[in-house]
């Protein structure tokens, strides 16, 4: 096919947005994610609007501007501030820290305070680079989160947004987009891994009438908030990526299903399709060739099963978000009978780059079958907290202890759970091996959506494979038997075991059942939610051992399986803990120790927490 | 029929149906605004949105309602809560949370909602803000970092505000 000769040039585009850019003077960069604006991020930008880091009202004297940007994923330090020319990084910052910063910028000075204290080295860091955090990650899909303003089209344009597709319609060979993305490796960020080269190649196979794409963005996995960090940081990615499999497959319309309990991701990807419509980078004759694509906005209404593919599509022709049966395959019968292409944010969001920079430099990346960079939620009992791009032959160890910055308070490691509801838990064991698809599913676990939560020995592996099952339990559809009725006996067997009822042979029955309801489910949901108990009882069997026959909870953590008590020698009878008991417990008189009435006791720790001597004990 | 409640205004349900062109497949949307208005689905509501969207019965409209987690079919409260439980907020502790927020609201025999409708109480699956945990919102507010005594001061200036 010839090349088509567009009439928007992007690289002009691009030209145009960095000269607006750089009409902004000082870029202040402040982070207003979710993250960072429940810590009051927005008093932080009108703070330094008021004292004149205005772009709107810029004047020679004061040449800065307070910008707005996505999560730049160091959430645990919030409220953020990034001054990207000096590479400064401000940590924990307050209202009333905006004027020092705001005048020590026109000064030439640094306010040492604010700076990032490396847990590890114990010293403040100076220089972004040497942020451990940030200097150990390749940012591939995140790469603009947190660096521009997710509201403007200039910003995202200025970074590049459009060109990979901009390059494609004018080569306008679908073949070369499908090759492209075949020969990257590059597997599917959702879960299942995938390959998308190969997804993308059957509905292209299945094109002629209406074709849809979809993407999902239905992240319902707890503990995992990367798609809602692409879709709230960096939303033009997502619809460039989209545009770009759209062509490759021949389909001309597309929907973002986005579940309801993001806001603001529905908000900023309306936001960003609106703004690209007007410029002409989406929508009829994009950049005036004969490519057409229409993305609508799907809210989700709160059904963790609508991740699974065809319960989705359900969802969006209106109907319960049931799973169907996959005899015949979406990429003939899909979304309202039609061909359909199905992948998530993340996928997407790696689209354009792969583009721009060659199949090669995303195949240069990870392990042989796990090509490139996989975004990670790090949560759970680490010191870092927060979202992180690695390359997919990064070790858990590196992980977990040089990003992450170690366990917090000190403690011990204990494991990692890896996938969500779906997937299992790493051990000790396992820190050194690569976060792959293929190993991850050998030991038992899986990539999933890559949700991190890191457990220390005051984590109850029982009470957490219960709070799974839970999980999984109440988001079955009820459709199939095996999931509907299995995940029920597991979870009341596991609700027995942490209350110190259960028996020997209960371990046996968890095993076998979550054998059938993975043999025997209909969709993903089902085949997975044994996980985490099955590879719990293969890595922790001890601890399921050990509240079955000792009646204890080596980690402390099952209520029914402990007890709060004073001890007497260190009481001194403050009455502290008798004002703070909700239920009226503990009684004592003043200046005598005091003592927990056992029958009264709800066990909420509320004393513990709180005893200054550190007489409450948990025995 | 419930006979308790109100009367719904057709009107304004007629509107929202036109607005999303009364086509079955926005079914969920549709709902989802009308929620936003009462802060529930009546069920006068369901049964008339089903008699006038072609292809569907008022029981697909009762299936689709009680099949996801966001619809409500009994009113919420003036301040509606969500603990998180999701992982990282689970591991963190929100149970200590949730707990001290039922006691603190006072609920009871397994009720959600406070018998003078002013607070509604649930927990969501994940909202997201991890890096927070444990969090708590409040009609669209996030809290972070709650304890259970962190959790009892933010309610008790609600009800201050509200004496």
């Amino acid at each position: 096919m010839e090349k088509v000769k567009l009439n928007i040039d992007i690289k002009q585009e691009q030209l145009k947005a960095q000269e607006i850019i750089k009409k902004q003077g000082r870029r202040i960069l402040v982070c207003a994610s979710t993250g960072c604006l429940a810590n009051g991020a927005l008093e932080l930008i009108e703070e330094f609007k008021k004292l004149g880091a205005n772009a709107d009202i810029l004047t020679n004297e004061v040449k800065m501007s307070v910008i707005p940007t996505g999560c730049i994923g160091f959430c645990e330090q919030g409220c953020l501030v990034v001054i990207p020319d000096k590479k400064l990084t401000y940590v924990h910052v307050k209202k009333e820290d905006v004027e020092e910063i705001y005048n020590s910028l026109k000064n030439g000075t640094v306010v040492e305070r604010l700076l990032y204290v490396d847990p590890a080295l114990n010293k403040k860091i100076v220089n972004n680079e040497e942020m451990n955090f940030y200097a150990k990650q390749t940012r591939t899909a995140l790469r603009n989160c947190g660096i521009i303003n997710p509201e403007s089209i200039d910003e995202a344009i200025a970074a590049g947004a459009y060109s990979a597709l901009s390059k494609v319609l004018e080569i306008n060979e679908q073949e070369y987009v499908l090759k492209e993305i075949e020969d990257s490796g590059l597997r599917g960020r959702g879960g299942g891994g995938f390959a998308t080269g190969k997804k993308w190649r059957s509905v292209n196979r299945h094109q002629g009438g209406k074709s849809y794409v979809i993407c999902n963005g239905d992240e319902g996995d707890p503990g995992a908030f990367m798609d809602r960090s692409v879709m709230e940081d960096d939303p033009h990615k997502l619809l460039e990526g989209m545009a770009i499999a759209a062509f490759a497959v021949g389909a001309d319309e597309g929907y973002i299903y986005v579940r309801a309990e993001y806001p603001l991701a529905i908000k900023r990807l309306k936001m960003a399709i609106k703004a690209a419509e007007e410029r002409h980078l989406l929508g009829s004759d994009i950049m005036g060739s004969n490519f057409s694509f229409h993305i609508h906005i799907k809210e989700g209404a709160g059904a963790f099963v609508c991740g699974e593919s065809s319960a989705l599509i359900a969802s969006i022709e209106g109907e319960r978000g049931m799973p169907r049966p996959k005899n015949i395959h979406m990429a003939e019968c899909g979304l309202f009978k039609r061909p359909t292409l199905l992948n998530n944010v993340e996928t997407f969001a790696n689209v354009p780059l792969i583009i721009l920079n060659g199949a090669s430099w995303f195949a240069s990346m990870g392990t042989e079958k796990s090509k490139g960079t996989k975004t990670f939620a790090l949560t759970g009992e680490v010191n870092n907290t927060g979202l992180i791009e690695v390359p997919m032959n990064t070790t858990l160890r590196q992980i977990v202890f040089d990003l992450g910055g170690g366990i917090r308070n000190g403690k011990k490691f204990k494991a990692v759970q890896i996938g969500g509801p779906s997937g299992g838990c790493l051990t000790e064991e396992h820190l050194d091996m690569p976060m792959d698809y293929d190993q991850l599913t050998k030991v038992g676990a899986m990539v999933g959506s890559g949700g991190l939560v890191v457990m220390n020995e005051d984590t109850c592996i029982v009470e957490v494979a219960r709070f799974f099952m839970n999980f999984t339990q109440h988001e079955s559809c009820g459709k199939c038997t095996p999931c509907r009725e299995g995940t029920k006996q597991m979870l009341a067997i596991l609700e027995r075991i942490v209350k110190g009822q259960g028996k020997m042979e209960d371990l046996d029955m968890l095993q076998e059942l979550g054998e059938v309801i993975k043999a025997g489910s209909l969709c993903g949901l089902g085949k997975s939610a044994p996980n985490p108990v099955l590879s719990t009882l293969k890595y922790f069997r001890d601890e399921y051992i050990a509240h079955i026959k000792d009646k204890k909870c080596p980690a402390g953590v099952c209520s029914a399986l402990k007890q709060y008590e004073i001890e007497a020698d260190k009481c001194k009878g403050c009455t502290k803990c008798a004002r703070n008991c909700p239920v009226g417990a503990i009684e004592g008189t003043i200046k005598e120790p005091h003592k927990i009435n056992q029958e009264k006791c709800i066990k909420c720790g509320a004393c513990k927490d709180n005893c200054p001597f550190k007489a409450i004990v948990t025995k | 029929m419930t006979t308790s409640t109100p009367p719904i205004d057709t009107g304004k349900l007629d509107e929202i149906i036109r607005q999303f062109e009364g086509k079955k497949t926005n079914l969920i949307a549709i709902l989802q605004k009308v929620q936003e208005i009462y802060k529930y689905l009546p069920e006068d509501a369901m049964t008339y949105i089903g008699s006038r969207i072609d292809g569907i019965s008022p029981a697909t409209v009762f299936g689709v309602a009680t099949f996801y987690a966001q619809f409500s079919l009994e009113p919420k409260g003036k301040y509606e809560i969500k603990v998180c439980d999701g992982t990282a907020c689970h591991v963190r502790g929100s149970m200590p949370v949730l707990d001290a927020v039922k006691r603190k609201i006072n609920l009871k025999n397994g009720k959600m909602t406070t018998e003078n409708g002013m607070f509604s109480l649930e927990t969501v699956s994940c909202l997201g803000a991890c890096s927070l945990a444990p969090a708590m919102v409040i009609n669209g507010k996030i809290y972070p970092k709650m304890t259970a005594a962190a959790a009892e001061i933010v309610i008790d200036t609600i009800l201050k505000e509200n004496v």
